[in-house]
Formats: structure tokens, C-alpha cells, sequence
């Protein structure tokens, strides 16, 4: 999957009532829509740098999930591409609009990371009274049906569990029928079975290709569902992949060997490693196959003291958070 | 390119007639409302208490234009009663705010403007109860005395006027957190209320006192919804009090809910 940031010439097509709105949304050298365009987007609280310069481009029809961990800027840049909040710095546009003009449209629908329900409407007068919002609506009973709440229609709000609240709020953002549909940690705190439910649901509503941005702490929630994942950490983007790449990046192991006088260049040669860290007379290296690596550090070098652990996701955070980054991010960037 | 021209259709989608002002909401809002029946019933009982405390025998006997001093005073504590009532189910909307509703209807199509209407409409149900309340009281005791237009008219514009309060009800719900919004809302209605002339007439105010409660709130209300029993000399000015309130209270709601996106 190719990410570019190129700045877009905007071109005039020739479409019966284009507005401007429309034509902006096309980029050059075609007549593609992009849904999401942040470009150089900074958000700052006072002296928190929430968001820091993320460039990102997301086209129809993508599953994106937005990854990291707590504090990394996930909801930040979501409440900014839905216009909840305004970037201190940068542009954000969604299909080439401004975000509250594509929301007025009913383009774009959300289910926030917390609270806005009502306790003291049902079920189903919650759905309805969303429903009134929109210049077009899908029925009522069609996406209660969608999100398994019909059952529950008459049950006030305020008994209902999370799981089956986060189903009423997918209901809500699933009645304009969005181009773009957005989720901030929509199974937080659920178990596994209300987990594999919610994204069941999901999944029988997106046959028709909307687009799909999703925040995460899961990697297994991430590779399942989306097609490309986005790691935040500390509001910058630090990596952009498919899900077959980032998993390639949070797996793999670390060997951690006693080897003094060690040489970094070397070390990168043996096949297989993809990241190399010299302390002292400690090497730390980063390896998809850590046996063919050991194998070669004992027979051919003076390593001891071998020690290899897995590598979680919250290392490879940490690791690409520090720099050293991995080679195929190391590939976007230098692409950009 | 099916993707791309289902997008090219979805793009030219319409925003919402009248910024998405809808009867079926404003009938749910005033659902949640009766829901709510502790707001209710103070709503309701407190300015009767108050018109039949306040009531004096030696009232029944002074005329004022087309009745007597308890009309006069029936159509204050409504008045009192009704914004007490609006006020207080604008301010409701803090509690919203907590819940982070707002939050959410900002990623829906809802103007400020068409929710704000809503919320105003809404809470002229307690405000009726309230007036309807005071007047059935005021009926019952026998002691009132005014024509009947003029029960009807005074009983309108009260209904009508109280929407003022709505608006200040909804500012300042979404001006302030909801621990302490109630307190300072009861606070700042009695100061108002004694200001604008709904507990002792503005006409025995001394002159000082007169030249600032000219320019309070509740003034120029309390004059024009009196005015169908005093009669005499009207005064622009009153309006023009109203009116200005009004245009401040709504457009302070409305800045304060457009910006209103923070988590909870
Ligand atoms: N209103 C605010 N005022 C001050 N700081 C804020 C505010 N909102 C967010 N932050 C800070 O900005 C940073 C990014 O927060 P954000 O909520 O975007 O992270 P996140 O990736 O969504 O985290 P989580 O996984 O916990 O939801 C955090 O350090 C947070 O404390
Ligand atoms: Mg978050």
C-alpha cells in the first residue's frame, strides 16, 4: 500500500452541480476522492503537545486503525477530524470539506471513546431522536437490527450494560448512512465475546465499502479488522502499514548476549536482524528468526550469556519511539 | 469506480431543513422533562406557596387599572413562577453537558440555533405548569379580581416572556459546571426577580435603587406582562430590555454549545 503525502493541485472536473466543496475534494492526476487529508496537524494543550505534526491521507473505502498507547494522540486526532476540535496548527479537510460541513451532510458519523447518552430515554427513543438530526436517515428499525439492540428498544439507557450501550451508540452513528464511519476504543472494557459480537456487527454493516478509522490499544483487534494500521505515539505518526507489516514489527524476539568489543555493522549483516543496540559490552538485537541469530552469534563470535525474550507490542512502541526505527518505517519516511 | 461515484452522489447529500428542528425531538425532550417529576413538582409548588404567602386580605380592596392589588400580585409570583420553571429546565442542560450529549450532537447535524429552540420550547411545559398551577390557585381563592381577557392575556405573555429565562437558563448551563449551577441559578432568579419588582413594586423602589433595577432582566418583563391589567402609559423601553437580554442569553448559549466539544 502506497502512503503519499503529496500537497494536491486541485482541478477542476466537470460534474453537473459540482460545488466548489466537491471539486476540492478530488486530487490531482485523477478524479479521486480522499476521505481524511490532515496535512502538518499539530494540537497542543497548553504545554501537552497532544498531536504533532501528522500528515495523513486516507481514501475510500480503507479500514485504518489508529494504534498506540494511552496518551498517544489517538483521540486527539480524531476529535480534530471531526471537527470536535480545532488543530493548533495544519489543515484538515474531509472529502475536501471542512469536517463540520461533511458531519451537516451526514457523511460522517462517530462513536465517541466516552460518555453522550441520555440515561433517561429507552433504547429505542434514543435512536429515534438521533435519527431526527439527519436531512436522510436510514429507518430506525433497520440499524437497531444492525447493532442487535432491537431486543432491548423499551430498556432505559441508564440500566444498560456498556457492551449494550456501545451498541446503541453504533446504532446512533449508523443512521446517515456515512461515507466515513469513526470509532475511538469502541470495545473498551468489554470481554472477549461482547468484543467478537460488536465487530461481528460491524463487519454485517460494511459490505458497502465505507471507510472505516478506528482506535485501538489491540494489535489482535487491529490485524483483524483493518487493512492498514497507523501507530501514534506521542502524536506523531511512527509507523504506517499494513497489518502484515506492523505485526511483523511487534512480533519477532530480542536477544539480549554479553559481547565486548561488539561491531554494529556486523552484527546488522547476520540474516535476519533488523535491529541492532550496543550497551556497553551488552548487545541487544531485534530478530524475526532469533534462532538462525543465536546459532550464529555462539558459533561464530564470542557472545555468552544468551537471553532471548518476545518482543510485545508495548517494546515495539518503545523501540520506535526511541528512534531506532525499523526498517520499513525507516522505508515510509524516507519515502515521503 | 463504483466507490468513486457512489461518492460523487453521497458528496451532493443535503444538510437538514431548519438546521435539523425537529417535532419528534421536541415531543422525546418533553418526554425526558415529565420524567423528571422532583423538577416538576417544586416547579409547580413553589410559586404557589409563594402567591399564598405573599397574599395580603388588605389587597383584595385596592384597585389597579382593570382589577385589584391580588391580580397584580398573581400575575408577579406567575411570572416568578414561569421563569423560575424555564430557567430551571434550560439549566438542565448542564447535566447534559456532564453526560457529554453535547459532544455527541456535535457530531450530528443539529445547529446550535435548532437545538437552543428545542430546549427553549421544551421548557415552557414547566413554565405552563407553573402558571396554570397560580392561576387555578388564584381562581380557587376567590379573591382575585380582573376581567377574563385579561386572566388569558396575562397568562399568555407571562408563558411567552418566560422564555427569556429559558435562554438565561441555557447560557448559563452551559457557562458553568453542573455541581454548583442550580445555586447560583436560584441566586442569581431572586435577585431578578427583586430587581425587575415581582416581590415589592418597582414604583416604591427609591430612586437610586430605580435607575439600576431599570436595566436588570426582569424589568421590563414584569412591567409589559402587567400592563394588560395596569394599562396607562406604555414604554418602548421595556421591550427594548427584553429584546436585549434575550439577543445576549441566546447568542451566549449558542457560542457557549458550539464550543462545548470537551470529553468527559
Ligand atoms: N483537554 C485536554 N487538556 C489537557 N491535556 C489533554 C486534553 N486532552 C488530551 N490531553 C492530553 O493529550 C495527550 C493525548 O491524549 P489522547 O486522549 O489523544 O490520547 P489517546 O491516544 O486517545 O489515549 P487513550 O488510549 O488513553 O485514549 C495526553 O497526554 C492527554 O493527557
Ligand atoms: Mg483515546
Amino acid at each position: 500500500m502506497a502512503l503519499r503525502i503529496a500537497a494536491p493541485k486541485y482541478v477542476m472536473v466537470t460534474m453537473p452541480s459540482s460545488s466548489p466543496a466537491i471539486v476540492q475534494a478530488f486530487e490531482d492526476g485523477g478524479n479521486e476522492v480522499i476521505a481524511v487529508q490532515l496535512r502538518d496537524v499539530y494540537k497542543s494543550f497548553g504545554s501537552v503537545q497532544a498531536v504533532s505534526g501528522v500528515d495523513l491521507t486516507i481514501r475510500p473505502g480503507e479500514i485504518l486503525a489508529f494504534l498506540g498507547p494511552n496518551g498517544a494522540g489517538k483521540t486527539s486526532t480524531i476529535d480534530i477530524i471531526l471537527g470536535l476540535s480545532q488543530p493548533s496548527a495544519g489543515d484538515v479537510k474531509v472529502y475536501g470539506m471542512k469536517p463540520r460541513h461533511a458531519i451537516a451532510k451526514g457523511l460522517v458519523s462517530a462513536v465517541l471513546q466516552t460518555g453522550g447518552l441520555l440515561k433517561d430515554l429507552t433504547v429505542g427513543e434514543t435512536v429515534t431522536y438521533t435519527s431526527q438530526l439527519f436531512a436522510v436517515s436510514r429507518p430506525v428499525t433497520e440499524v437497531m437490527e444492525r447493532a442487535d439492540i432491537a431486543g432491548i428498544s423499551d430498556r432505559m439507557v441508564g440500566k444498560c450494560s456498556g457492551g449494550e450501550q456501545q451498541r446503541l451508540r453504533f446504532a446512533m452513528a449508523l443512521l446517515p448512512d456515512p461515507e466515513l464511519l469513526l470509532f475511538d476504543e469502541p470495545t473498551q472494557g468489554m470481554d472477549v465475546e461482547g468484543r467478537r459480537d460488536f465487530w461481528q456487527a460491524i463487519r454485517g454493516d460494511a459490505e458497502r465499502g465505507r471507510t472505516i478509522v478506528f482506535a485501538t490499544h489491540y494489535l489482535e483487534e487491529a490485524d483483524a479488522f483493518a487493512d492498514r494500521i497507523v501507530f501514534i505515539s506521542k502524536g506523531r505518526i511512527v509507523a504506517d502499514g499494513t497489518a502484515a507489516e506492523v505485526k511483523a514489527l511487534a512480533s519477532g524476539r530480542t536477544i539480549r548476549a554479553t559481547l565486548p568489543s561488539a561491531d554494529a555493522l556486523s552484527l546488522h549483516a547476520i540474516p535476519g536482524v533488523d535491529q541492532v543496540e550496543i550497551r556497553g559490552e551488552t548487545v541487544v538485537i531485534h530478530s524475526g528468526d532469533t534462532d538462525a541469530v543465536a546459532r550464529r552469534l555462539l558459533n561464530d563470535t564470542s557472545a555468552r550469556d544468551l537471553e532471548i525474550t518476545s518482543r510485545g507490542l508495548e517494546d515495539a512502541f518503545i523501540a520506535l519511539t526511541n528512534d531506532s526505527i525499523p526498517e520499513f518505517a525507516a522505508d515510509r519516511r524516507a519515502s515521503q | 469506480m463504483t466507490t468513486q461515484s457512489n461518492l460523487a452522489v453521497a458528496l451532493r447529500r443535503p444538510v437538514p431543513p431548519m438546521g435539523g428542528f425537529s417535532l419528534t425531538v421536541l415531543r422525546l425532550e418533553v418526554r425526558r422533562l415529565l420524567r423528571n417529576r422532583l423538577t416538576m413538582f417544586f416547579a409547580i409548588v413553589v410559586p404557589v406557596i409563594f402567591f399564598l404567602s405573599f397574599r395580603s386580605s388588605a389587597y383584595v380592596h385596592q384597585r389597579i387599572g382593570r382589577g385589584n392589588e391580588t391580580a397584580f400580585e398573581l400575575i408577579s409570583i406567575a411570572l416568578f413562577g414561569a421563569v423560575f420553571a424555564t430557567a430551571t429546565g434550560g439549566v438542565m442542560v448542564s447535566i447534559e453537558r456532564a453526560l457529554g450529549w453535547s459532544r455527541q450532537l456535535r457530531v450530528t447535524p443539529i445547529t446550535p440555533a435548532a437545538y437552543i429552540a428545542i430546549k427553549m420550547l421544551t421548557s415552557l411545559v414547566i413554565a405552563a405548569g407553573a402558571v396554570g398551577a397560580v392561576y387555578l390557585v388564584g381562581l380557587a381563592i376567590n379573591q382575585v379580581l380582573m376581567p377574563t381577557a385579561v386572566w388569558i392575556i396575562t397568562g399568555i405573555c407571562v408563558l411567552i416572556g418566560s422564555l427569556l429565562f429559558s435562554a438565561f437558563g441555557l447560557f448559563i448551563g452551559y457557562l458553568l459546571p453542573s455541581e454548583n449551577v442550580t445555586g447560583i441559578l436560584s441566586l442569581v432568579i431572586m435577585f431578578c426577580s427583586a430587581a425587575g419588582g415581582l416581590f415589592i413594586p418597582a414604583g416604591s423602589f427609591p430612586h437610586t435603587y430605580m435607575v439600576v433595577a431599570e436595566f436588570t432582566p426582569l424589568y421590563g418583563l414584569n412591567e409589559l406582562v402587567h400592563y394588560p391589567l395596569v394599562g396607562g402609559a406604555f414604554a418602548w423601553l421595556w421591550v427594548l430590555n427584553c429584546v436585549i437580554w434575550f439577543g445576549l442569553f441566546v447568542l451566549g448559549a449558542a457560542w457557549k454549545f458550539r464550543r462545548d466539544t470537551d470529553r468527559v
